[in-house]
């Protein structure tokens, strides 16, 4: 069997990928690349990562069987990979970890990022105050109503929160901003992009420094059970958790890869944010070649979804890649559905999932009902709901 | 030769330099815009510049953000720009069109329908902002068997060994970035500007256009003595911003006679 080595020297994930870059900020992606060429298997570069996540972060992240939950739902046992339990709340922190380190190396005190969730821009605050870098975090208008608690801890953290009120209002324009920043302020400025999407060296780095994720979970399976899960879900946004758990696998072709997208009032209904389950056409966005969610002139479209770190046209180029090459399958699962899930595992775990994580969770209920108790599912449970408590509470006509 | 070679090859002559005004399609509404780009020519432009509206225009500061948006809401796209251009060439088949714009709406129509479409619309130029040299070689091909002409952006962080590969697949003109950041923006250093224009002409016999950042008859009139031609985006933008549907042509009138004066009292 051919292992995969994915992507070529120019981000090239197949027809996905690439630089799609105005010329202005060819230079600056360059400067990154070969800088992450550098370090990227530098020994002390990745001790001094190993330690951060050790010490910083608090990994490894536990693998718990949701023994409740999966007698509940009947069928395969469901474990889940505790990303929640990571400081900040959420997988996004490997990697600004990560980045934040090679900001500093390549001599930049300012960072930048945007976010949607909220989570990333956390995330790079964090690190930012724990490195003493500037920090300012691009949040569309739209989801900063609907994270306000992450836009104060962020506040707290020492992070200037711009609020971005072009087009939707969301996590596409925050990202427009930010590069605009980055075209600005080059000079002094590194961009940590939060999810596996951006021009290249984005997808692959944000993907390795979140691999950590699947070299755990392998690792810890096998010491659990003697044995890795027959299926590995996760939800996919820009996808950066899916390819953390998912790269590791890529290789074991007897397990199967599961990314879940936001299908939100329903794929019917054209208001969701799955390009890869609606099949829509290849275009470029965001410094990548991937699936858009676009308009017949190829303008970007509003998406919808209930989780705002879901809620996002397109998707990264290396999930375009496993979905064309079938190595890995993607679904999506509604507002609805993700919120069932979302109760489901409050209740008989005593887990508070995010909203993304709860999608995943979704699909997993889905899947185990069809598989027997001795399969195994493991699903990346990537974000903690803390955040989302408003919004929940919203849907149940409460106001907190 | 191309409408833009000869445009160029005239002005050599007559010892003048280029005048591009830029505006977005579609901006204030579609219905002025063939008139507006007529406006354009008769006052002085030598070649227009033609934005097509993009929902996530990446590389554009706020004024030419929100003309985006202003033609999107007339549902304004690359299908429409290129009907456009065929209506402005009933009346001008001398004047270059040069479309500015993004990938994805080109990648939404197929890259060889555009250029097929393109050419009969009778557009001269495509300026696709994030479409590096690296990345479009098979558009670039396409183009050309059409005698258009793939116009690239050079930047003040474009490194030497960069230039030649983007002069490689350029033709008609290049268009230096006169600064660092988005359009519009205004920090602008003539010496600078002055110094790369220079390196680029050792590489390059292609005539080159200095925008990003010429806000006004002053600010064109020195980037005119540099280079071979003056861009002007977010001041034109601005000023159909600042206009009525009654007046805009007027005031876009002014605005390129003053820029056109400025220009030619260099020579």
């Amino acid at each position: 069997m051919q292992l995969y080595d994915m992507p070529d020297a120019h981000g090239h994930f197949g027809i996905y990928g690439g630089v799609f870059a105005a010329e202005t900020l060819i230079e600056a992606i360059e400067e990154l690349r070969l800088m992450y060429e550098k370090y990227r298997n530098d020994p002390e570069f990745l001790a001094e990562f190993a330690y951060d996540l050790k010490h910083f972060v608090g990994r490894p992240s536990p693998i718990y069987y949701a023994k409740r939950w999966s007698e509940r739902v009947g069928g395969a046992r469901i474990y889940l990979k505790r990303e929640d339990l990571n400081h900040t709340g959420a997988h996004k922190v490997n990697n600004t970890v990560g980045q934040a380190l090679l900001a500093k190396r390549m001599g930049k005190p300012r960072v930048i990022a945007e976010t949607g969730a909220g989570q990333h821009g956390v995330a790079t605050a964090t690190i930012a105050a724990r490195l003493g870098l500037e920090c300012v975090v691009y949040m569309g208008s739209e989801d900063i109503k609907r994270q306000a608690p992450n836009v104060y801890r962020m506040k707290l953290l020492g992070a200037t929160v711009v609020p971005v009120e072009s087009g939707s209002k969301t996590l596409k324009d925050a990202l427009n901003e930010a590069m605009r920043d980055w075209v600005t302020n080059v000079a002094d400025t590194f961009y940590i992009i939060g999810t596996v999407a951006g021009p290249h060296p984005y997808p692959m780095m944000v993907r390795d420094f979140q691999s950590v994720i699947g070299i755990e979970a392998k690792q810890q399976m096998q010491e659990m059970l003697g044995r890795q899960p027959d299926a590995v879900v996760a939800c996919v946004g820009g996808g950066s958790n899916a390819m953390g758990i998912f790269y590791p696998y890529i290789n074991d072709e007897n397990v199967r890869l599961i990314g879940v997208e936001a299908a939100g009032l329903g794929m019917e209904t054209g208001k969701h944010a799955a390009p890869l389950t609606a099949n829509s056409p290849v275009g470029v966005l965001h410094g990548n070649r991937t699936y858009l969610m676009q308009d017949e002139d190829g303008q970007i479209v509003e998406t919808h979804s209930i989780s705002a770190g879901l809620d996002y046209p397109g998707v990264g180029p290396e999930h375009a890649w496993l979905k064309d090459s079938k190595r890995a399958e993607y679904v999506a699962v509604t507002d609805d559905e993700a919120m069932a899930a979302f109760h489901n595992l409050c209740r008989t775990e005593g887990i508070i999932p995010a909203l993304e994580s709860s999608h995943a969770l979704a699909y997993a209920e889905k899947l185990a009902a069809t598989m027997s108790p001795d399969q195994v599912i493991l699903v990346n449970l990537s974000g903690r709901g803390d955040k989302d408590i408003n919004t929940v509470a919203q849907l149940s006509g409460l106001t907190l | 030769m191309s409408r833009i070679q000869t445009t160029f090859a005239a002005l050599k002559q007559q010892n003048k330099k280029a005048l591009i005004p830029y505006i977005t399609a579609g901006d204030p509404h579609p219905k002025y815009t063939v008139m507006l780009m007529h406006t354009l020519v008769e006052n002085g432009a030598d070649i227009i510049e033609l934005g097509v509206p993009f929902s996530d225009p990446m590389a554009d500061g706020p004024v030419i953000q929100r003309a985006s948006e202003r033609a999107l809401a007339h549902h304004v796209g690359l299908r429409s720009v290129l009907d456009m251009v065929s209506e402005f060439r009933q009346k001008d088949n001398l004047t270059p069109v040069v479309l500015m714009g993004y990938a994805n709406p080109i990648e939404a129509m197929g890259a060889e329908r555009f250029a097929d479409r393109a050419k009969a619309a009778g557009v001269d130029g495509v300026l696709t902002v994030d479409y590096p040299p690296e990345e479009c070689g098979g558009f670039v091909d396409l183009l050309r068997a059409r005698d258009i002409d793939p116009i690239f952006l050079l930047s003040p962080t474009t490194v030497t060994a960069r230039i030649e590969t983007i002069i490689k697949n350029a033709s008609g003109f290049v268009y230096y970035v006169s600064l660092k950041g988005v359009t519009g923006a205004q920090n602008l250093d003539l010496i600078e500007v002055a110094e790369r224009v220079a390196a680029i002409r050792t590489k390059t016999d292609l005539p080159v256009g200095v925008g990003f950042g010429v806000r006004d008859a002053a600010t064109a009139k020195a980037i005119a003595e540099i280079a071979d031609a003056v861009v002007v985006g977010s001041r034109m933008v601005q000023t159909v911003e600042q206009s009525t549907e009654e007046n805009v042509a007027a005031n876009l009138a002014k605005l390129v006679a003053e820029l056109r004066y400025a220009i030619d009292v260099v020579n």
